[in-house]
């Protein structure tokens, strides 16, 4: 073949390339550069290998926000603690906790983990603690706000006579307290009952005079009951020591009573005891009333039986003593048998070991998916037999929707959908009542699983569409079941939860959305108000924030409480979480919301405060500093009167303001802030220590802020704290430690850096050594290492190497440390290749596989900087190594050396590769049939690159042999492979001449497989391609012939591809495939006329405007019959046909065919071209309009079109 | 069925794209006026259209313009009554 017709098809493929619409542009077609072989050869598949893919996915969300989880540790800094958090990890604290855990863990039952209470963290499982049915449905506003003024007086009055009895306690001057109670740290100064009370604490905040409870200290008199107590919190609370409710004269005479500390139930605290509205003291169960006897408390009798009676003395409880029993939560018995004494065999209560006992086709419903026990609570009406003719309509439609709600949630995917539909169509018929009275309570089950949920929480959203505003009344039970969502772990239960919130205020408005969260804004439960500040910024989001502004203004300034003013302000910081940089329009109006509130008396609304105003700047970068001007000056003075946890939250949000900010002021503001940063840098607190890494990062990127200044001020002290081995061990300091040193050497320059951590890679601690190496990476690879001098460059290689061969882990980031290293010193790098060479010599003939694929990696990443050097003849002696290495058993290791392999042959060129191509190439064969993907891919490029660019350097028949191999390929999982094999096809093709691989790929059609069938389509095409189309053509129209369907579906499907790959070429082939065509398209096999439609379709875009008009109208002739077909995928095809079609014979006389069926009296026959009319008015509109028929009435006639000069 | 109600969706979101396409029971006035607006909108995307009915109709090419514009509101007369169907 011509070279010139090579050039053609070489043109043709470059602009293939280029255009890149099939997703088939691949580089390896390229011959012109030389792939890099550092990087993935093929990075639209695999990736270009740097950096991971998830980034920009945000992988976890903190689901208690920092400034709760602060609190607590607020309270320990200002109690005087000043050593942090030196403790064993939770995991060490853990280990005793549930005895044999490990074990316990694998036997425990595949339902039990996929239920999402078991993931739950405890925070997130005070869902549980709010009740449905707290509020009655026809509850007004005021009911509510005086419900929650009652709930806040309970609380209140609680924590005060808690507190009292701490006192009383700690005094010692209690007379019960003799015996255990004495044995008291006295170490923990002032906080006796630390533990207890922190919660107690944390709900409060007030700052109220400590404690002074060592016993010798009794010059405080104590006060003298609860009820005097209380009134002195009330008036703390913010002067509204006048209210009272029942709540105080219940309590009180508890408080008189010197309640001791027997009385609170181990493992309760006041917190989370207050959220259930239930009577202040615990109706006592009688003994024997109880459901199950088992529940039941130990018998003295039994309590003899089992203790030794020497030994021991039977105390007599405290006066006062009342047992505290667990209240009943379920309805339902729990599934366990009656102890009647005696040895009993345990029974299993697994749901689905007893499968048998449980119905799984209930009436009406028909055969389920599963039904667990717990189901029973909900639907046991379904199976109770009673007549449906006696039942009233109401009852009739509650068991309708209990079928309905049943099979969405246990059914069968069919079964679902349909079940899914008639709820949605009869929502308004069934009424918002009986529908959400059954689903709301399905999710507050405990044993719920997330596909469960997420159907149930669909069925909510489907209905909600359809109720619109009948939803009113149930807005605040759908908030309690729907707001745990967004605090949820998984992402999708957060989206969904949203998603839900925002169509529930759309259908309720914003006034009712307002009036039925208004109380819970200020609810005694920490969790009801962060679940409901999340909530209202859904809302801001759906309706606007312009909307939701004013009223948050008010909450902002609340002076009623100060939770309603944290909350207020959670709101806002929640916004910008959720809206990003869609909060720049109302930036002020936000930042004004909530500027005041920096200076509340409460330091959690002031912490919370700060990590809005973060929020706001982080979402509105690089804009809106005007906005925050107000704040800039309360922020920085505020940051200086700040200590512990209320410092991190103002430093974060400076470190978001500072970027906004133009140079000028960025300097100034960094200076001012740089001094508090320097003192925290020594603080022992890890969550500080982020927070200041951050900042230090921040300021350091902005321009305003001077390398100098840095360099004088900061990096001496940087090094000095954070350099240290201990912040190696914790992967998250590790990981901002690095961050921050990076960004401090893009500012500073790379010497000033690297001169003080270098030394650190011959540390004697490995995690060190591996932060080091991470940190020179980036570095490097961000900034080069021109400016380091010839002492510093010899140590970091020395130092590099040290770490590289000390590393007992290996460890991709040692890999990638020690390529960047060699890369960026480039040609520098000369006089140590000996030494690093003879290190990889000595790795690749380790023991451990991982070591001598790692020294196979480095080799592919040392290649170019090799060549480079000038250092063919190492790389020669490599290649001969790696050659005797092809024997490699494991395949992970053999896939590295293959990649070696690759790269050399890359930088030093067929022609020079030592061993000789014509030796490796036969090696390589039988590799070719390795099942391992790695292999595969290494190999395939390996030869594929081998016949790109010296396929003589091997004789045809080995090729042939290959080409035999490379058919195993093309069934291949990874499409990189698959599409790998089919270049190489070309490849050889072009270098034996197409006969004989045509030959091999026209067999291969009569496979049964079918992904190896499309594959040789794909070949072929490609072939005909690089080898022009007429050298195939007319074997793969004789191929037609042959009477066999899958062949000739083959043929026309290579046709397909041929045709979509020559492009304009086809011009020329148009009329020699016509008549197999017509054959094609008045076939019976309808699959046979969709592929003639797609290769129609490949051929008129090709010869658009290349005057083959009357072979495309015979061709739509042929094609337009097909026009009622009813399979979707034949359908498809015809239409695009058609398309391809109208753009190369023109809109008109295809419009001409339209014209015709547009008002055919039959529907069937209107519908299709309807279709074809809608596609071409999208496609060519406008050039339809001088094609429009002539319509005859008077009226419509178009008279402008009738104009003639 | 699945399949049918995503077509449905589908034709849903394009007619709310482009009100000139069409369905089944498109009327033949609905059909009529889209086909009219489009070629009045036409006449005036075209300038060179434009001037050469202005030409014709011995009107300046802005009037033309004016009128093309005025005659797209009810094109082709009012909806018909519809008989008792």
């Amino acid at each position: 073949m011509a070279d010139a017709e090579f050039e053609r098809v070489r043109a043709a493929q470059a602009e293939r390339n280029a255009a890149g619409k099939k997703g088939g542009r691949d580089t390896q077609r390229k011959n012109d550069t030389k792939a890099s072989m550092t990087s993935n050869f093929d990075t639209e598949l695999y990736g270009n290998d740097s950096g991971d893919k998830f980034a920009g996915y945000n992988t976890s969300i903190a689901t208690a926000d920092e400034d709760d989880a602060m609190a607590i540790d607020a309270e320990d800094a200002e109690s005087g603690k000043l050593v942090g958090q030196y403790t064993a990890t939770s995991a060490q604290m853990n280990e005793w906790t549930t005895g044999d855990a490990a074990e316990a863990d694998i036997l425990d039952s595949r339902e039990k983990q996929a239920q999402i209470a078991n993931r739950e963290t405890d925070y997130q499982k005070r869902r549980f603690q709010r009740n449905l049915n707290e509020e009655t449905e026809g509850q007004t506003y005021r009911e509510a706000m005086q419900e929650r003024e009652l709930q806040r007086e309970e609380e209140r009055v609680k924590r005060a006579i808690e507190d009292k009895r701490k006192e009383t306690i700690a005094k010692g001057d209690d007379e019960e307290m003799t015996g255990v109670e004495q044995h008291q740290a006295t170490l923990k100064d002032g906080s006796a009952g630390e533990g207890a009370t922190q919660a107690v604490v944390e709900e409060d905040g007030q700052p109220k005079p400590r404690a002074r409870k060592r016993r010798w200290d009794s010059s405080e008199e104590p006060t003298a009951n609860g009820e005097a107590a209380a009134a002195e919190g009330a008036s703390a609370n913010g002067g509204t020591a006048t209210k009272r409710s029942r709540w105080d004269s219940a309590a009180a005479p508890d408080g008189e009573a010197r309640k001791s500390k027997w009385d609170v139930a181990p493992g309760t605290n006041g917190a989370t005891q207050s959220t259930t509205p239930a009577t202040p003291v615990q109706p006592i169960v009688g003994f024997g009333t109880e459901v199950s006897s088992r529940n039941a408390a130990l018998s003295d009798e039994e309590l003899d039986a089992m203790l030794p009676c020497e030994g021991f003395k039977i105390l007599t409880p405290p006066p006062g003593y009342e047992p505290l029993r667990a209240p009943v939560r379920r309805l339902a018995p729990p599934a366990t048998p009656v102890n009647t004494g005696g040895f009993m065999m345990q029974q299993p209560v697994d749901a689905r070991s007893m499968g048998k006992q449980l119905p799984s086709d209930i009436p009406g419903v028909g055969d389920l998916q599963f039904f667990k026990t717990e189901d029973m609570t909900y639907f046991s009406k379904l199976v109770d037999g009673a007549d449906e003719n006696e039942l009233s309509v109401e009852d009739l439609k509650q068991r309708k929707i209990m079928r309905l709600l049943l099979k969405v949630k246990n059914g069968t995917p069919p079964m679902r959908k349909t079940a899914l539909r008639q709820l949605t169509d009869n929502a308004r018929h069934f009424g918002a009542g009986p529908l959400f009275d059954q689903i709301l309570p399905l999710l507050m089950e405990k044993s719920l699983e997330d596909q469960e949920r997420h159907l149930l929480v669909k069925v909510i959203d489907r209905v909600l569409y359809k109720l619109d505003e009948l939803v009113r009344p149930y807005v605040h039970k759908i908030l309690v079941v729907i707001e745990p969502l967004l605090i949820d772990q998984d992402y999708y239960a957060r989206v969904e939860g949203r998603e839900i919130i925002s169509n529930l205020s759309k259908a309720a408005g914003l006034a009712h959305m307002i009036s039925t969260m208004r109380p819970d804004i200020d609810h005694v439960d920490e969790y009801v108000r962060n679940t409901t500040a999340r909530a209202f910024a859904v809302v801001a989001s759906a309706l606007g924030i312009p909307t939701l502004l004013p009223f948050l203004k008010a909450v902002c300034k609340s002076k009623k409480s100060w939770q309603a003013r944290h909350t207020g302000v959670k709101i806002v910081q929640q916004i910008p979480i959720l809206m990003g940089c869609a909060v720049l329009p109302h930036l002020r109006g936000l930042v004004d919301c909530i500027g005041e509130n920096l200076n509340d008396e409460q330091p959690k609304v002031r912490t919370v405060t700060s990590l809005a105003l973060g929020a706001l700047a982080e979402a509105s970068h690089p804009y809106g500093i005007e906005s925050f001007d107000d704040i800039l000056n309360p922020l920085w003075t505020g940051a200086r009167k700040q200590r512990g946890k209320g410092l991190a939250g103002y430093l974060k949000a400076v470190g978001y303001i500072i970027p906004l900010m133009d140079e000028e002021y960025s300097n100034y503001y960094t200076s001012q802030i740089m001094e508090i940063l320097l003192r925290e840098f020594a603080t022992p607190d890890e969550e500080m220590k982020k927070v200041v890494l951050k900042v230090v990062s921040q300021c350091s990127g902005t321009s305003g802020v001077h390398p100098g200044f840095l360099k004088d001020t900061v990096l001496p002290d940087f090094f000095k704290n954070f350099w240290v081995r201990r912040m190696a061990l914790d992967k998250r300091n590790y990981k901002s430690v690095v961050e921050t040193t990076v960004d401090l050497a893009n500012k500073v320059g790379c010497a000033a850096i690297m001169k003080q951590i270098v030394p650190n890679l011959r540390d004697e601690s490995e995690a060190y050594r591996k932060m080091t190496v991470e940190t020179i990476e980036k570095v490097l690879s961000s900034l080069g290492s021109a400016d380091l001098d010839h002492r510093l460059a010899e140590q970091l290689v020395d130092g590099i190497v040290y770490a590289f061969q000390e590393q007992s882990v290996e460890d991709i980031v040692m890999l990638n440390g020690f390529g960047t290293v060699a890369v960026s010193l480039g040609e520098r790098i000369k006089e140590y290749l000996p030494q690093i060479y003879t290190t990889i010599l000595v790795r690749l003939n380790n023991k451990s596989a991982t070591v001598r694929q790692q020294a196979a990696d480095l080799i592919s990443q040392l290649a170019p900087v090799m060549r480079q050097c000038n250092e063919d003849a190492l790389m020669g002696r490599l290649g001969g190594v790696l050659y005797e290495y092809l024997g490699e058993e494991y395949p992970e290791v053999l896939g590295s050396i293959l990649g070696a392999m690759r790269s050399i042959v890359s930088v030093v060129g067929i022609s020079s590769m030592q061993p000789p191509i014509k030796d490796l190439l036969p090696r390589l064969t039988p590799i070719l049939r390795n099942r391992h993907e790695k292999v595969q891919e290494n190999t395939i490029d390996l030869v594929g690159r081998i016949a790109d660019r010296g396929p003589e350097s091997v004789n045809a028949r080995e090729w042939m042999r290959i080409c035999f191999e490379l058919l195993d390929m093309l069934k291949a999982h990874k499409k990189g492979i698959r599409r790998a094999a089919n270049n190489t096809f070309g490849f050889i093709a072009k270098a034996i001449g197409p006969q004989d691989v045509l030959a091999t790929l026209l067999n291969n059609l009569r496979v049964a497989e079918r992904q190896s069938r499309v594959c040789t389509a794909v070949a072929i095409g490609i072939v005909a391609e690089t080898c022009a189309p007429f050298t195939v053509l007319p074997a793969l129209m004789n191929e037609y012939r042959v009477p066999e369907l899958n062949v000739q579906n083959g043929v026309l499907k290579s046709l397909s591809f041929l045709f979509e790959y020559i492009g304009e070429m086809a011009k020329d082939y148009v009329y020699a495939v016509v008549p197999l065509l017509e054959d094609a398209l008045i076939d019976r096999d309808q699959v046979h006329r969709q592929t003639a439609a797609s290769v129609v379709k490949h051929v008129a875009l090709g010869v658009v405007g290349l005057g083959c008009e009357d072979a495309m109208l015979h061709l739509l002739n042929l094609l337009w019959p097909n026009l009622f077909e009813t399979s979707p995928h034949v359908i498809d095809r015809v239409i695009e046909a058609i398309d391809a079609i109208r753009l190369s014979v023109g809109t008109g006389p295809v419009m001409n065919y339209v014209w015709a069926g547009l008002f055919h009296p039959a529907r069937k026959v209107r519908t299709p071209y309807w279709r074809l009319y809608n596609d071409a008015y999208v496609q060519s509109a406008d050039a339809m309009v001088p094609y429009y028929p002539p319509v005859e009435d008077e009226k419509m006639k178009r008279h402008e079109l009738m104009i003639v000069l | 069925m699945a399949d049918k109600l995503r077509t449905q969706q589908q034709l849903e979101s394009l007619q709310n794209k482009y009100i000139g396409t069409g369905h089944a029971d498109t009327t033949k006035h609905e059909w009529l006026s889209n086909i009219a607006r489009d070629s009045y909108s036409s006449y005036q995307g075209h300038p060179s259209l434009l001037s050469y009915m202005a030409i014709g109709m011995g009107k300046c090419e802005e009037r033309v313009r004016a009128e093309c514009m005025e005659k797209m509101v009810l094109p082709v007369g009012p909806k018909p009554e519809v008989e008792q169907g």
